[in-house]
C-alpha cells in the first residue's frame, strides 16, 4: 500500500473513531473519478444536458490543473481517486436510530452549545422525525417566503424548478477555471443551496442552512448561489455549530453570491468541522472559494465568518467591487488549536469608483496551531476614490502556536486611500494573572480575554449565532492553557 | 488584635535569580504597612509572591493568611480569600467592558464564600457609589478594562476595584508611580475609605509623598531581599531626607563599631 493511501487510511480511521458516524452502506458511486463520475453524478440528480456539459467541462479543465501549494499549510497529499464522490441520501434505517447510539462526546458538545434536545437529535441525523418534523417547519417558512418571491431550495431543486436562474448565474462569480478546488467543486458537487430574492424585498426572515442539515447531507461538494435583485436585502446564515456528518475528509465547497443594484448580501458562516484530535490525526480538509460580486451600482456584500474547526481551512471569502459605490465588508474569526490550520482571509477587488472596503480579522492560535491571514486588496486603474481600511489582530495563547500575515496591496489609481493596521499579541501571562487575581478561574478568563478580543466580528453577527459562536470558541480551546 | 498575614523567613527566586532572602513580616488587623526601598530591593517581587504570581517559586519559608498556608492556594483562591493587589502596570483588556469585568470578579468571590450572584442592579448601585469616593466618571464602567486609560485613570481604576471588592489585604504595588498631586489625593482618598479594623494594607511605594496622605503605622525598609529596618511613620521621612545610602552608611558604621 502507497505511504499516500496509509495516510487517508489513517485519517478515516480516526473519523470513524471519533464515531457519529456509523459503518453506513450508501448506494453511492466507490471512490475513484473520472469521465464516468461526473456523467453519474449528474445522471443521479436527472441534470439537464447543459449542466452536465458544464460539468465535464470543468473536469477536463480539472485534470490540467495541480493542487495550489503557495498557502502556510502543511497538507498531506490528497489520493482524489481514493474519494468516493457520491453518497445516495441515507436510509433511515441506516441511520442511528435514537441519541443512545449516538457518540455522547458529540451531545455533551450539543448540550454545551445549548442546543435544544429534539435539536440535538436532528443535527446527529438521528431518525425521529416525530421528535423534530423538519419538513413541516420548511414548509411553512417556504410559504412565508414564496408569499413575497424569495426562491430559497436546494441547489439540486433549484436547477430543476429554476433552470433560466441556475444556468444564467452558475460560474459567473467563480468560474469553472478559477482554481483547483472550484473546478473539481464544478464537476462533482452534490447539492447545495440556492437563493433568489426579487427585486425591491427585503427578505423577512434570515435564511439558514440550519434547517436543511439532514437535506444537505449528501455530500462533501457543496455550491451555494445566491442572487439579489436590484434593491434587495438578505441575510444569510450558513453552516452549523455542530461536528456535521461527512463521508469524507475532503470538503471543498463554492459560493457565489450576486449582489445587483443597490442591493445588500449579508453572509455569515460559524464553521465548526471536526478539527482531528489532539495529537493533530484526522478532522476535515476546508477547501473553499467564496466570492461575491457587486455587479452593479451601489451594491453591499457583508462576510462574516467565525472559523473554528477543520483540521485544515482554505478559505477567502472575496468581494468583486464591480459597480460603481460599492462596499465589501470581510469580519473573520479564525481559530487554531492542537495542530489545526488555518490559512484564511479575503479579497477585495476594486474596479468601479467609490468602492469601499473593510477588513477586520481575528486571529487565534493555541496549542500548536498555527494560523494564517492572507488578504488581498486590488486597486484598479478606474477605482477612482476607492477607499480599504484592514485590521488584522493576531492572538497568541501558549508557546507553540503561531502566527502569519501576509497583505498584499496592489493600487493601480493614485487617488485610492489604503489603510493596513496588524498587532500581534500574546494572552498575557499578565492579563491571566490580572484576571486570576481578582478571583477569576483561568477559563473564564481565557474566555473572557478571547471573547474580547473577538468582540468587533462577534457584534456582526446576528444574535443567536453570536451566542453560539462564542459557546464555540470556548470549547474549542478547552484546555488550551494550564 | 490579630495577624492578618504572616512572613516567616521567605525565600523567592524568579527565574533562578533569588530575590527574597529571609523575609519576616507581620500585619495586624486595622494596619497599614508601608515598604520602601531601592529598585530591585525585592518590593514587587514581595507583592507577586503573596498574590501568587506564576514564575515567582518560594524556596523557603512559610506566609500566612488569617492563619492558613497561603502558598498552598491557587491565585484565584488567594483571590477570593480575601488578597487584593493593586498592579504597578494594571492590564489592559480589550474587548472586555470595565463593568462587566468587575461584577465577574465579584461574583466569582462570592461564589467562592457560598453567596448568591449579585444582580445587575444592585451591583450598579454599589459601583456607583464607590466611584464617588474615587471621583471617577462614569463612563469609565462603560470602557474596555483599562483601554485608553490615562496612568492616573489606571491607577484609580485599580483603588476603584478595591474598593468594590473589598479585600482583607490590599497590597498597593508602587500605586503612586506616575500620579499627578490631584490623582495622589484621590487615591488616598479610596484608599482612606477603606482603613478599616477588619483589613490591613501593605503601601509598596518609593516615595514618601503618598505617605503623607495614607499615614503607615509602620515603614519597613526592604534591601537586599530582607527588612533591613522597620519603624514608625517618621522613618519614611529620614529616608526621604537622607536617601537609602544613608542607611547603608550607618549599617557600614555599625559594622565597624563592632
Amino acid at each position: 500500500m502507497s505511504k499516500q493511501a496509509s495516510q487517508i487510511d489513517q485519517l478515516v480511521a480516526a473519523k470513524y473513531k471519533y464515531g457519529f458516524v456509523t459503518d453506513i452502506e450508501t448506494e453511492g458511486l466507490p471512490p475513484g473519478l473520472d469521465e464516468s463520475t461526473v456523467r453519474a453524478i449528474s445522471a443521479f440528480k436527472q441534470e439537464p444536458e447543459w449542466l452536465l456539459e458544464w460539468r465535464l467541462a470543468a473536469f477536463q479543465h480539472w485534470l490540467t490543473l495541480t493542487p495550489p501549494n503557495w498557502a502556510k499549510l502543511d497538507i498531506l497529499p490528497i489520493d482524489f481517486q481514493a474519494v468516493s464522490y457520491y453518497a445516495a441520501p441515507i436510509q433511515d434505517k441506516d441511520r442511528p436510530q435514537s441519541l443512545d447510539e449516538v457518540d455522547p462526546k458529540l451531545l455533551e458538545t450539543y448540550e454545551k452549545l445549548g442546543v435544544p434536545l429534539h435539536e440535538r437529535a436532528r443535527l446527529a441525523g438521528v431518525a425521529v422525525d416525530a421528535v423534530f418534523d423538519s419538513v413541516s417547519v420548511g414548509t411553512t417558512f417556504k410559504k412565508e417566503l414564496a408569499e413575497v418571491g424569495v426562491i430559497f431550495c436546494s441547489f439540486s431543486e433549484a436547477v430543476q424548478e429554476h433552470p433560466e436562474l441556475v444556468r444564467q448565474y452558475l460560474g459567473s462569480v467563480v468560474p469553472v477555471s478559477d482554481n483547483f478546488f472550484a473546478c473539481l467543486n464544478s464537476a462533482v458537487f452534490s447539492d447545495g443551496s440556492f437563493c433568489y430574492i426579487p427585486k425591491g424585498v427585503r427578505c423577512p426572515m434570515e435564511l439558514s442552512t440550519y434547517f436543511r442539515i439532514n437535506a444537505a447531507e449528501t455530500g462533501q461538494f457543496e455550491r451555494t448561489l445566491i442572487i439579489a435583485e436590484e434593491g434587495s436585502q438578505v441575510s444569510y446564515l450558513e453552516g452549523c455549530t455542530a461536528p456535521m456528518r461527512d463521508e469524507n475528509q475532503l470538503h471543498a465547497a463554492v459560493v457565489e453570491l450576486i449582489a445587483l443594484k443597490d442591493s445588500y448580501i449579508k453572509y455569515s458562516t460559524v464553521q465548526n468541522w471536526y478539527p482531528g484530535d489532539e495529537n493533530g490525526v484526522g478532522g476535515i480538509y476546508n477547501f473553499v472559494t467564496k466570492r461575491a460580486d457587486c455587479r452593479e451600482d451601489g451594491a453591499k456584500v457583508s462576510w462574516t465568518q467565525v472559523e473554528t474547526g477543520s483540521a485544515l481551512t482554505w478559505k477567502y471569502p472575496s468581494c468583486v467591487l464591480r459597480g460603481d459605490n460599492t462596499t465589501g465588508e470581510f469580519y473573520s474569526v479564525a481559530l487554531t488549536n492542537n495542530y489545526q490550520q488555518a490559512d484564511t482571509g479575503t479579497k477585495m477587488i476594486h474596479l468601479g469608483k467609490n468602492t469601499r472596503s473593510k477588513i477586520i480579522t481575528k486571529g487565534i492560535s493555541a496549542g500548536h496551531g498555527q494560523n494564517t491571514y492572507r488578504g488581498l486588496v486590488h486597486v484598479g486603474k478606474n477605482a477612482t476614490a476607492a477607499r480599504n481600511y484592514s485590521q488584522c489582530d493576531s492572538m497568541l495563547i501558549g508557546k507553540t502556536c503561531g502566527a502569519h500575515t501576509f497583505p498584499y496591496i496592489e493600487v493601480k489609481n493614485p487617488t485610492a486611500q489604503v489603510e493596513h493596521e496588524a498587532t500581534t499579541s500574546k494572552i498575557g501571562e499578565d492579563q491571566l494573572f490580572y484576571c486570576l487575581q481578582r478571583g477569576i478561574s483561568e477559563e473564564d478568563a481565557i474566555s473572557m480575554i478571547v471573547d474580547g478580543f473577538c468582540k468587533e466580528v462577534f457584534r456582526e453577527l446576528p444574535m443567536e449565532f453570536a451566542v453560539e459562536a462564542k459557546a464555540l470558541l470556548e470549547i474549542s480551546l478547552e484546555g488550551a492553557v494550564g | 488584635m490579630s495577624a492578618i498575614l504572616e512572613i516567616k523567613d521567605l525565600y523567592a527566586s524568579v527565574e533562578g535569580t533569588e530575590i527574597l532572602k529571609g523575609l519576616n513580616l507581620t500585619l495586624n488587623t486595622g494596619e497599614i504597612h508601608a515598604i520602601m526601598g531601592p529598585n530591585g530591593a525585592g518590593k514587587s517581587t514581595l507583592g507577586n509572591v503573596i498574590a501568587g504570581r506564576d514564575g515567582y517559586t518560594v524556596t523557603a519559608g512559610e506566609v500566612l493568611f488569617k492563619g492558613k498556608d497561603l502558598l498552598q492556594l491557587d491565585t484565584e483562591e488567594r483571590a477570593c480569600e480575601g488578597v487584593f493587589l493593586a498592579f504597578q502596570y494594571p492590564v489592559e483588556i480589550p474587548g472586555v467592558n470595565n463593568t462587566y469585568f468587575l461584577r465577574a470578579a465579584l461574583n466569582a468571590q462570592r461564589a467562592y464564600r457560598g453567596e448568591a450572584p449579585m444582580d445587575a442592579a444592585a451591583f450598579l448601585r454599589l459601583v456607583r457609589e464607590k466611584l464617588k469616593i474615587l471621583d471617577l466618571k462614569d463612563d469609565l464602567l462603560k470602557r474596555a478594562v483599562n483601554v485608553g486609560f490615562s496612568g492616573g485613570e489606571k491607577k484609580r481604576n485599580e483603588i476603584f476595584q478595591m474598593a468594590v471588592l473589598e479585600p482583607t489585604l490590599a497590597i498597593l504595588d508602587e500605586t503612586d508611580s506616575g500620579l499627578d498631586i490631584d490623582a495622589l489625593r484621590a487615591v488616598a482618598a479610596g484608599v482612606n475609605a477603606l482603613r478599616d479594623a477588619g483589613r490591613a494594607m501593605l503601601v509598596i511605594t518609593h516615595y514618601q509623598r503618598l505617605l503623607d496622605y495614607i499615614v503607615p503605622d509602620v515603614v519597613h525598609v526592604l534591601a537586599d531581599g530582607k527588612i533591613v529596618r522597620s519603624g514608625g511613620a517618621e522613618l519614611a521621612l529620614q529616608l526621604e531626607e537622607k536617601g537609602y545610602t544613608w542607611l547603608q552608611q550607618e549599617d557600614q558604621q555599625v559594622l565597624e563599631s563592632s
